[in-house]
């Protein structure tokens, strides 16, 4: 199982707690992430990513094993830790706006 | 005895406030999706339980919540979720894509930006959402990118009527301060195919076949800031209202200028008569009385708060031209809000009750068509928009 942790917004959004479980087929990657949470909760399609272009939203990051993915091609394979379940893929709103 | 509810969104939520007939004690619940940008609210007029709201982020982009018991709870309408052989399903919630499909969509045009060049069309937000006098599931909705979407399925899929984006004008549409937004949309009771909808900064426009095709509305329109103040569009419409029983008859408050229409918006003229100034942004009808209107003058398009630092809504009851300073309850010294264009709204009681919100998050009722006010709520995030519903 794929671990995600979301920004408070879209937990509350979603219904969820702190973090989700996914079923999300190998090779694990940020779009195969996004596209599996997206068919679990519809309410966040839209959320992380445009519903066309399917670019990350300006203001949002993500993040796993202590590194920054964002600017990351969105099918490059995530770390192994991430694909094992052992460290969450973690979705951050970025620091702005006071 | 008839209860009036009162939908408030503003920029860190969406509040409701409750008030049985007398209208003198309210319950006020919220914030509703805390933190998140609330630009409107409405309830439906076939299921006055059903209710829409805007909610939007410059983080998480548009969604749409939708409540069926009156504000109590709320959810996103799950939206259909298409299979697609050999991929990951393709979901439908809160997507607004501009139509550009054949043969029926038009091509992503171009509209004029700040500084005169061309700019492609960018969805932003919802401004405004007007749920349909016939059927619930049935809303539409205005946004920026100035553009018409429609869902006929409760709020779970949009579509764009690109009839109007795409009808020939869109690339002399500029922004205004606030972005290019579709902010007013009112459907004609008697005519469900005629509706008219404003855009800052194009102006108003109408449709007769029920958003096919549609028309700019704007003669008699006169606006110093465009190179040709009397253009057929790009006039700064700030917004629109009509009387349901007289749906020939409009009432504008453009940038500067209060205008009235008594031919549907094909002739425009200006009724701003001894108003302080004539900048503003709501302006309002009677719901008993077609001829009796309201304006919130605010100082310059610069200095966005009432002249003299005093909060007077202006009631005529001539349809224009002759104003009266409406004070009592409101504070007539240091007060430096805006009321914005969505934040205006009357009941239906006998006598009506008026109903606004501003910057500085309060929000005013007058139960009395004006007479005198007093705040329902004083400390809210600053008011984005203000709908009331006059209940059984």
């Amino acid at each position: 199982m794929i671990r995600v942790v979301l920004p408070q917004h879209l937990r509350t959004i979603a219904q969820v707690g702190y973090e989700v479980e996914l079923e999300v087929a190998v090779p694990v990657t940020q779009r195969s992430i996004l596209d599996a949470l997206e068919a679990r909760y519809p309410m966040l399609a839209g959320t992380i990513r445009d519903h066309v272009t399917q670019q990350r939203r300006p203001f949002l990051r993500f993040f796993a094993c202590e590194e920054d993915w964002s600017l990351e091609a969105p099918d490059a394979p995530l770390p192994e830790a991430v694909a094992s379940g052992k460290e969450p893929f973690y979705v951050i709103g970025a620091i702005a706006g006071g | 005895m008839s209860k009036v509810r009162v939908l408030v969104g503003t920029r860190k939520g969406a509040f409701i406030l409750n008030a049985d007939g007398k209208r003198d004690k309210w319950e006020v619940s919220g914030p509703h999706f805390a933190g998140w940008e609330i630009y409107h609210l409405k309830g439906s007029p076939v299921d006055p339980n059903r209710i829409y709201a805007s909610q939007t982020s410059g983080w998480f982009g548009q969604l749409i919540q939708v409540s069926n018991d009156g504000g109590k709870s709320w959810g996103i309408p799950g939206g259909s979720i298409t299979p697609v052989p050999g991929a990951m399903p393709k979901v439908e919630s809160n997507k607004f894509v501009y139509d550009t499909t054949s043969p029926n969509g038009k091509p992503l045009t171009t509209h004029q930006w700040y500084d005169g060049t061309q700019h492609p069309w960018e969805f932003k937000r919802v401004w405004h959402l007007e749920p349909s006098y016939t059927e619930a599931d049935t809303v539409y909705a205005g946004v920026e990118d100035a553009a018409l979407f429609r869902s006929t399925d409760g709020s779970k899929s949009w579509q764009e009527l690109p009839g109007l984006r795409g009808h020939g004008t869109g690339p002399k549409w500029q922004p205004g301060a606030g972005g290019m937004c579709l902010h007013t949309v009112i459907l004609d009771k008697k005519d469900p195919k005629r509706i008219y909808i404003a855009i800052s900064a194009a102006g108003a426009f109408r449709t007769d076949d029920g958003g096919k095709t549609w028309k700019p509305i704007n003669q008699g329109l006169r606006s110093q800031y465009i190179p040709d103040p009397k253009a057929e569009v790009g006039h700064c419409v700030h917004h629109v209202a009509m009387h349901p029983s007289r749906p020939n008859t409009l009432f504008m408050q453009k940038h500067w200028d209060v205008m009235r229409s008594d031919d549907a918006g094909d002739n425009w003229k200006e009724v701003s008569g001894n108003l302080p100034t004539d900048f503003g942004f709501v302006i309002d009808v009677h719901a008993h009385e077609p001829e009796t209107i309201y304006v919130v003058p605010i100082k310059s398009d610069s200095e966005h708060y009432p002249p003299e630092g005093k909060l007077r809504v202006y009631r005529s009851r001539s349809g224009g031209n002759e104003w009266e300073a409406l004070t009592k309850g409101l504070p007539q010294s240091n007060c430096f809000v805006n009321v914005l264009r969505d934040a205006m709204a009357v009941d239906s009681l006998d006598k009506c009750g008026v109903y606004f919100g501003t910057t500085g998050g309060q929000v005013y009722a007058s139960t009395d068509a004006g007479d005198s006010w007093s705040a329902i709520v004083r400390d809210l995030p600053a008011v984005y928009s203000v709908e009331v519903q006059t209940l059984p």
